[in-house]
């Protein structure tokens, strides 16, 4: 689709602490099909980074390849970003979050390039540990190349064509659950209410931050029979709790009935409020997270909301003692030991 | 079956047909793997080195950790020829399993030691070889309690016998006993004592030394002993590599290990104990591969080691890499192929697959190292030239390169010399460009070269950013799929990459002509790369010899540089000599350059053994007899 961009900017606009405003975190006009799932969560990442008040060069956005994919183009313009190929963006990020530990990574799948050709990096880089926000832009189907069904697709969810699938889905959070992913989230693209908090805890997780985000190709798989529709989910949505999120330098204002609200510190100091929580729900054990998103399953509904979280991670970084200075910034003075001793290692080798 | 005990296998006086000569001979080790003779035949090829003789060791070993045969040999050669050579002088033949091909191996007139503490079996038995029987095992049971030291040990003793037959000196050995037990003194005395028994027990026997045997010279110079893959791990470090993606494989492991054993050395953060690296073992090529496209995309030196099947799965990030302009730095070091092949023998075949590696219209940048020296500075190099040129650079090494010791000139490092990181722009640049009303354009080519600048990730807060992907785009990096557009950016990278061949290592001109003058009508030329060099040389000196004169290029890089072109058009025909079965550097020189194909012709050498001098000459002399050459006639 296409509309007029318009360069008018309200001067009093708002700005954030950093004296930005949204526009700078906008990105290219997107030329997805009007109202595809994907485009809401581009605009969820602009407010999440906008009220986060990231330095949009501070971010990279990495994806692999799909309508999904596509979508870094679409938002963060003032960052770099890289589409890579089908499959394998988690590689790249874990190679540019090793040479620069520094910036904040986002990287942008879709359901064919991480359950399908993507499920072994998906599942590397969870159990590493890379400090990043993961995102799966859910639609139970393979948009880019006109909708064949994907491995997230549910049983018997029934695509455009009418036809029916026969296979087992494979669900990106319980998997990410199992792996060792140190949070772990699944929200809707129409829920922005849930899903811009989500993102920004996600950002403040030092650690893996995946979010499976349910993302309805409008074109595709949008259909009264489908699961991933905006219909369905809609009406089969249970949130384990709903969530404000308050970054580290901030102040905690609100005043929270006690009881009814739970409290979660992340690494950095930032805090999660997590209200009304479903029963017997707990975010800091993984079985708990693991059995409600199976209950909810056997009752055909989708279970969103934070799943689960570690407040006190081990990152990759971490485990491999890599030094706290960017590896991308080291010069010739810290990286080439100098003649001198490779004197004494031709010696060695006489 | 008829048996021979000690007493019929004579230890017989020396005869007039033994071989014999000085510092020119093959020795042969036969073991079975996993039974600790590494490091006892390494000591054997060190302790000749260390008596100034040169020599070139070659590990000859199945794909397999324990049980099957393994061969050590080791050419001793004081003419400085460090190529194979067919035939074995002195076998050690210490495994029963592969005796009797290994007994074939042996030349008329040569010597084979091995353990009599059982009798040989008679059909092992060849008159014109003398028989060398020491009861290592019968020595082993009487001085050690321990089974595993009864092993160990009885290679060290073999070593010993070794020194006394063939005049190594034994001060140079208990040396290295010393050097390789440094902070383990409490082993020296065992070994030193089982050298003893060896060396005692052959001069009580036999008549030493045998009438081939080693002296002592001063013709290695200061030259160190290495393996390709120690150097290339090395040449990374010094060449600034931070972040290293793997995945295991023969026989390109031992480069990341290499990488590891120094960076762990040398790049330890003194402030902090951390570590100014990062290696992660990935879980497969792929990921190895994208993890150094990510990091040297983020500002990084990056690498990664594999062989041909790994580089068959890095196809398409090679694609991106190369249509994208991401440097990357890869490590090929070859094996036999197809498929798994032969994973522990060595060819020089992903020629092809690295040189077009990945769809579309891609071509790679190529480096071939002949020797650990080359492998530890083009390794150095290759992250200069891939940042210079933001293209992959893929270093050619293969198996008998990679994990042989050979004999090496010294590594040297000019300590002015610092990294080339090509055409990036920093914060204060950007700032510039835009002082100057000129916008960014990643893929704008200002220099004519095909070079563009590029910005790392991070760097200013408005300016710069860009977005990198595989597919086509505009000079500013917008996606476009405008023919026009795509075209000119196709263009502009084969312009990138003919700019590559002023920059990559030039190759080096071989000539025997001072030997003899070569005809001017009758000129010949031999083009090798890689580790057929050794070989290739030795062959042009025996030829030479015999009256057949020509000069020979040793290619170091692809693209090919105008000298190969001028090479092949001065010469009338050209030999192309590869350790593969399709010719494939042949076929790149004709692709790349439209050579008439009959001007080159095939040598050709792929059974998984390093080529030798005697296979070059005699498919040389063959092309010569078919082709009736006249200057080439045989001598
Ligand atoms: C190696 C490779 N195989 C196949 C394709 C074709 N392809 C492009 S996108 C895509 C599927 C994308 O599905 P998904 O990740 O769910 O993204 P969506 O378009 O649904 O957002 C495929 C199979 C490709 N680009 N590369
Ligand atoms: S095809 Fe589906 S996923 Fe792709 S842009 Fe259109 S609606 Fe979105
Ligand atoms: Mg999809």
């Amino acid at each position: 689709m296409s509309y007029i961009i318009t360069n008018f900017r309200h001067p009093l606009s708002p700005t954030n602490k950093l004296g930005f405003t949204r526009k700078d975190y906008e990105g290219a006009l997107s030329t997805l099909c009007a109202g595809c799932g994907h485009d809401s969560i581009s605009s969820a990442i602009i407010s999440a980074c906008f009220e986060m008040s990231i330095e949009p060069h501070r971010v990279a956005k990495l994806s692999g390849i799909g309508c999904s994919s596509k979508t870094p183009t679409y938002f963060l313009g003032n960052s770099h970003g890289f589409n890579s190929v089908h499959g394998r963006m988690p590689s790249i990020t874990t190679g540019a979050n090793l040479a620069n530990r520094d910036l904040t990574y986002i990287g942008v799948s879709g359901d064919g390039d991480s359950a399908s050709i993507g499920l072994g990096q998906f599942a590397h880089v969870a159990r590493r540990n890379l400090n990043m926000l993961y995102i799966v832009e859910n639609n139970g189907c393979y948009g880019l190349t006109k909708g064949q069904n994907s491995a997230t697709t549910d049983l018997d969810s029934v695509n455009k064509s009418g036809v029916s699938n026969t296979f087992e889905p494979i669900d990106l959070a319980n998997l990410a659950l199992q792996l060792g992913a140190t949070f772990v989230a699944r929200s809707f693209s129409g829920d922005k209410q849930q899903l811009v908090p989500l993102m920004k805890a996600a950002m403040s997780h030092r650690g893996f931050a995946f979010i499976d985000v349910i993302s309805p190709c409008v074109t595709f798989n949008n259909n009264p029979g489908s699961k991933k529709s905006y219909d369905f989910v809609r009406e089969h949505q249970e949130a384990t709790s709903s969530i404000d999120f308050v970054p580290m330098e901030k102040e905690i204002t609100t005043q929270y009935d006690p009881g009814t609200t739970q409290e979660v510190t992340l690494h950095d100091g930032s805090v999660i409020h997590l209200h009304k929580a479903i029963e017997g729900f707990n975010v800091h054990d993984r079985r708990s997270a693991l059995r409600a998103i199976k209950d909810h399953q056997e009752r055909g509904e989708v279970l969103t909301g934070l799943l689960y979280v570690d407040t006190d991670p081990v990152d990759l970084h971490d485990v491999i003692n890599t030094t706290h200075k960017p590896l991308s910034s080291l010069t010739e003075s810290s990286l080439c030991p100098g003649s001198g001793m490779l004197k004494s290692i031709n010696d060695s080798l006489r | 079956m008829s048996q021979v005990t000690l007493s019929q296998v004579s230890t017989r006086k020396l005869r007039s047909d033994d071989i014999s000569g000085v510092n020119e001979l093959v020795v042969r080790f036969a073991n079975t793997n996993g039974t600790g003779s590494a490091s006892a035949n390494n000591m054997f090829a060190k302790a000749v080195f260390r008596m100034g003789v040169p020599i070139s060791p070659k590990n000859i070993f199945p794909s397999n950790i324990q049980g099957l045969p393994t061969w050590y040999e080791v050419r001793v050669s004081e003419k400085g020829h460090l190529g194979r050579r067919e035939g074995v002088d002195v076998l050690v033949a210490m495994n029963p399993q592969s005796m009797a091909k290994d007994v074939e191996m042996v030349l008329p007139g040569g010597y084979l030691l091995y353990d009599n503490t059982k009798p040989l079996d008679l059909r092992l038995i060849r008159e014109d070889v003398t028989y060398i029987g020491v009861p290592l095992t019968e020595i082993c049971l009487r001085e050690y309690q321990d089974p595993r030291q009864r092993q160990l040990f009885k290679n060290i003793i073999y070593i010993g016998c070794l020194a006394a037959l063939l005049d190594i000196e034994f001060s140079v050995l208990t040396d290295l006993v010393g050097d390789q037990f440094k902070g383990k003194e409490k082993l020296v005395a065992p070994n030193v004592h089982a050298l003893e028994l060896g060396y005692q027990y052959a001069r009580r026997n036999f008549d030493c030394p045998l009438k081939v045997r080693v002296e002592r010279r001063d013709l290695v110079g200061d030259s160190i002993l290495v393996s390709g893959n120690s150097a290339t791990g090395l040449g990374a470090v010094y060449g600034g590599a931070t972040v290293a993606g793997w995945y295991p494989i023969t026989p390109s492991t031992s480069v990341i290990e290499a990488f590891e054993k120094y960076a762990r050395r040398l790049r330890i953060d003194p402030g902090t104990g951390k570590n100014n690296f990062a290696i992660a073992q990935a879980e497969d090529e792929l990921a190895a591969i994208g993890m150094v496209i990510g990091a040297c995309w983020n500002g990084a030196r990056s690498f990664t080691a594999t062989s041909g099947p790994g580089v068959s799965l890095m196809s398409e990030f090679l694609g991106l890499a190369y249509f994208a302009e991401v440097p990357v730095v890869l490590v090929d070091v070859q094996r036999a192929g197809p498929s798994t092949g032969m994973p522990t023998r060595t060819q020089q075949s992903d020629i092809t697959s690295a040189a077009y590696a990945s769809h579309g219209d891609t071509k790679q940048i190529l480096l071939f190292p002949s020797t650990p020296r080359e492998c530890f500075d083009m390794t150095a190099q290759a992250f200069d030239l891939a940042e210079r040129l933001q293209t992959p650079v893929i270093i050619m090494s293969d198996l008998d390169l990679g994990m042989n010791d050979h004999m090496s000139a010294p590594f040297e490092w000019d300590d002015e010399r610092t990294y080339d990181r090509g055409k990036v722009f920093d914060a204060e640049q950007l700032e510039q460009l835009a002082r100057d009303g000129k916008r960014f354009g990643r893929y704008l080519d200002v220099d004519g070269d095909g070079i563009c600048y590029r910005t790392y990730p991070g760097t200013h807060p408005n300016k710069g950013a860009f977005f990198t992907r595989g597919t086509s785009r505009d000079k500013y990096a917008i996606y476009t799929e405008d023919g026009d557009e795509y075209v000119a950016n196709m263009e502009r990278l084969q312009r990138k990459f003919n700019s590559a061949k002023k920059l990559l290592p030039q190759p080096l001109l071989k000539t025997s002509s001072e030997v003899a003058p070569i005809q001017e009508s009758e000129r010949y030329g031999v083009i090798y790369f890689g580790t057929s060099d050794a070989a290739t040389e030795e062959a042009m000196e025996q030829l030479a010899a015999d009256g057949m004169v020509m000069d020979g290029l040793r290619l170091r890089a692809f693209p090919f540089s105008r000298e190969v072109e001028t090479f092949i058009s001065d010469h009338n025909r050209v030999f192309v000599v590869e350790q593969n079965r399709d010719a494939q550097l042949r076929s790149l020189l004709v692709n790349e350059l439209e050579i008439d194909p009959k001007k080159l012709l095939r040598v050709l050498n792929y059974d998984g053994s390093p080529i030798t001098a005697a296979t070059i000459c005699s498919k040389i002399r063959q092309h010569c007899a078919q082709q009736g050459s006249a200057g080439l006639r045989q001598a």
